[in-house]
């Protein structure tokens, strides 16, 4: 049974498209066949982080208005045989989306696949609505600072609400996936805790992945982290939050990361 | 006789019938009795309007004029008996209203006109079993709106009677917006944005930041509002 998965925040720069590469790369590593679709139309950024930008012809608007095939628009990972991309378009905007498409395009990506993950705008417009109209479950990314946490409410609020499940009330199963942790300034009150996050999400955690230099290495070679290198503490905790979403139960932890003798010696001069 | 001639005969028709009457059952002295009956009246005037009352004589004992005399009394009061039980017939003459036998005993139900079916009462207060999200905004203008669980920042209640939030109040409460002054707003802890009775509110910049993430309750003091800890 085909799962959609929207990966979602409200506010932008969270690391929405980060972690749908992280996520899905992660599932298809432990043998689901997993696409991820980008709905972020017009300002489309899954394809550079999966490092496929060079192979896009078809996109989803095109699927969604019939003009292409679904498999023409499918874009198979270099690394990875199970993941695949379906790439947004740059050229046109979120109004081209429609309802109709979406749906179709949606239930034609349940036949074909384990996990359909949808990297949602920013924004609770148009794009965002139907980036989650669809889905059964949700990961709302969130950082640990007030704005973000406050726009990731508005989102859950939106889930509760605006989904084609929640119409025809069922719930749609939500998960935090909280970013850019950093322990050091969370132990020096210089962020939101995650006991804070939580209460006022009322939400289970699906995983807390440390602010890392990793993440923006990994994004300028055109790599999900959880590819580009595994034993990186975000990898680890991306991958730790897969096997999660796949029904596991992992103990929560604050991956840190392992500084090397050299690293140690050179300090936090490591970027 | 011929029936050719004969006119078309009217055909008349008997059916028995059972009704509910009331029974008198007059006590000595009648003087008493009627007393009585007057004290009835006077707490409901125009009980036995129009309906069949019965007198019971068999506790008394008296004749026919002394029948007539109290059947009278009570035409007098609006009382119109229609039959006579619990007597012999050698007391009655054909002024009086006709003997009757074989009463039986039944409740009478009170006949106040039948209440029409009422619907269910509107409903005058709200339960919400889930956190209020921010950018969510909930109006109840009818009365109470209770929440189990949070209330989010940017989130809006609005409600006619009071609030009661089981949860963080981060958002915005207004409570009595229909001029309900007495309304009033409860939560386990406090982070309002905004806190508003009747039209009176204090914003997050005014309330004591001691009260902060404690039980509190506001209410209006005339027209001041008073926010105070719940512990």
């Amino acid at each position: 049974m085909a799962k959609v998965l929207v990966v979602t925040s409200g506010k932008g720069g969270v690391g929405k498209t980060t972690s749908t590469a992280a996520l899905g790369a992660a599932l298809a590593q432990s043998g689901e066949k997993v696409v991820v679709v980008d709905f972020d139309v017009g300002l489309r950024n899954l394809d550079l982080i999966m490092g496929a930008e060079r192979r896009v012809v078809f996109d989803l608007i095109n699927v969604v208005h019939g003009v292409a095939k679904l498999s023409q628009a499918l874009i198979r990972d270099k690394r990875l045989e199970n993941l695949w991309l379906l790439p947004a378009s740059q050229t046109r905007d979120k109004d081209a989306l429609t309802d109709e498409g979406v749906e179709r395009v949606i239930a034609d990506l349940r036949t074909k696949f384990d996990w359909v993950l949808c990297d949602s705008p920013a924004g609770i417009e148009r794009g965002a609505t139907l980036a989650m109209r669809y889905a059964d479950e949700a990961v709302i990314v969130t950082n640990p600072e007030v704005s973000s946490v406050r726009d990731a409410d508005r989102i859950i609020g939106m889930l509760d609400s605006k989904t084609a499940k929640a119409e025809k009330g069922e719930q749609v199963k939500k998960h935090v996936l909280i970013t850019r942790y950093d322990s050091g300034r969370a132990a020096r009150g210089e962020m939101l805790s995650i006991d804070d996050i939580l209460e006022i999400l009322t939400t289970p955690l699906l995983g807390i992945i440390p602010e890392s230099q990793d993440v923006l290495r990994a994004s300028n070679v055109g790599s999900p982290v959880t590819l580009n290198n595994a034993a990186s503490a975000p990898a680890r905790a991306y991958t730790d939050a897969a096997r999660r979403l796949n029904g596991e139960t992992i103990t929560m932890m604050v991956p840190v990361e392992r500084k090397g003798f050299m690293e140690r010696l050179l300090g936090r001069r490591a970027a | 006789m011929d029936l050719k001639v004969e006119p078309q005969r009217q055909l008349v028709r008997l059916r028995g019938r059972s009704y509910v009457a009331f029974v008198f059952s007059p006590v000595m002295p009648i003087v008493n009795w009627l007393e009585e009956i007057d004290a009835t009246l006077t707490r409901s005037p125009g009980f036995f309007v129009g309906r069949p009352i019965v007198l019971d004589l068999s506790a008394v004992d008296l004749s026919s004029h002394g029948i007539a005399h109290l059947i009278s009394n009570l035409e007098n009061r609006n009382i119109r008996v229609l039959g006579i039980e619990g007597v012999d017939s050698s007391h009655l003459n054909a002024s009086l209203p006709p003997l009757l036998s074989g009463g039986r005993h039944c409740v009478v139900e009170p006949s106040e006109p039948k209440k029409v079916e009422v619907k269910a009462p509107p409903a005058t207060s709200l339960l919400l079993e889930s956190p209020v999200r921010s950018g969510q905004c909930v109006v109840f203008t009818e009365g109470d709106v209770t929440v189990l669980g949070s209330v989010g920042s940017g989130a809006e209640i609005v409600a006619g009677g009071s609030i009661h939030v089981y949860g963080t109040l981060r958002g915005r409460a207004m409570a009595g917006i229909n001029g309900n002054s007495a309304a009033r707003i409860y939560c386990q802890k406090i982070e309002a944005e905004l806190l508003a009775i009747d039209g009176y509110y204090q914003t997050a910049e005014d309330i004591d930041n001691t009260l902060r993430s404690r039980p509190a309750q506001a209410w209006l003091d005339g027209d001041i509002m008073k926010i105070t800890s719940l512990n």
